[in-house]
């Protein structure tokens, strides 16, 4: 299973409008990526709770299409 | 027991659990080995799920967390995070300031 690198920017974007993404295939293949991402609606959060917040904006696809996302997170 | 009831009873009964794919000694994932490395190095005693062998729990413990991967890492009953957020705590000595708070003995 595998997922373009696009698909993971659109998501994280209608998700986090106001944030600053950076997203990038680690190995090429698809499968292992990584994402920073700084934004305001992480005010307040932990850092499980951020976490939380982009996978439910990935819709489903984290541990499923999406096999590795190394994540950073912050607040803007 | 069920799968929920069972994930339940292994957080309340073990100071710190990794849930992870293989073991401790023998891990089958790079991520759940970075996790195991870093309870390793800090000497902490912990016990290793091995979700591979348990199909049940390696379904439940992704909702029970509401956590979509594997490894995930519990400290006293506590959801702390899987591999990411667990480095970014052992770099930012988080995790360490967690286990004293938590009196949990590692090598400091």
């Amino acid at each position: 299973m595998a997922i373009k690198q696009v698909e993971i920017e659109i998501l994280l974007k209608e998700g986090f409008p106001d944030a600053d993404i950076y997203v990038q295939d680690l190995a090429g293949d698809d499968n292992h990526f990584s994402a920073k991402i700084k934004s305001a609606q992480f005010k307040g959060k932990s850092r499980v709770q951020q976490h939380q917040m982009v996978y439910n904006a990935l819709k489903g696809k984290m541990g499923n299409e999406l096999h590795a996302l190394a994540l950073t997170t912050e607040e803007k | 027991m069920n799968a929920k009831q069972k994930i339940q009873n292994i957080i309340e009964s073990n100071d710190v659990v990794l849930f992870m794919k293989g073991t401790p000694d023998m891990p089958q994932c790079g991520f759940s080995m970075a996790v195991a490395n870093v309870l390793k190095m800090l000497n902490i005693k912990f016990n290793g799920v091995n979700v591979l062998e348990d199909e049940e729990i390696r379904n439940e413990i992704k909702v029970f967390s509401d956590w979509p991967t594997i490894p995930q890492v519990y400290i006293k009953g506590e959801f702390i995070g899987g591999c990411d957020i667990v480095k970014e705590m052992f770099e930012k000595k988080e995790l360490q300031s967690l286990l004293d708070e938590k009196k949990i003995s590692y090598k400091k």
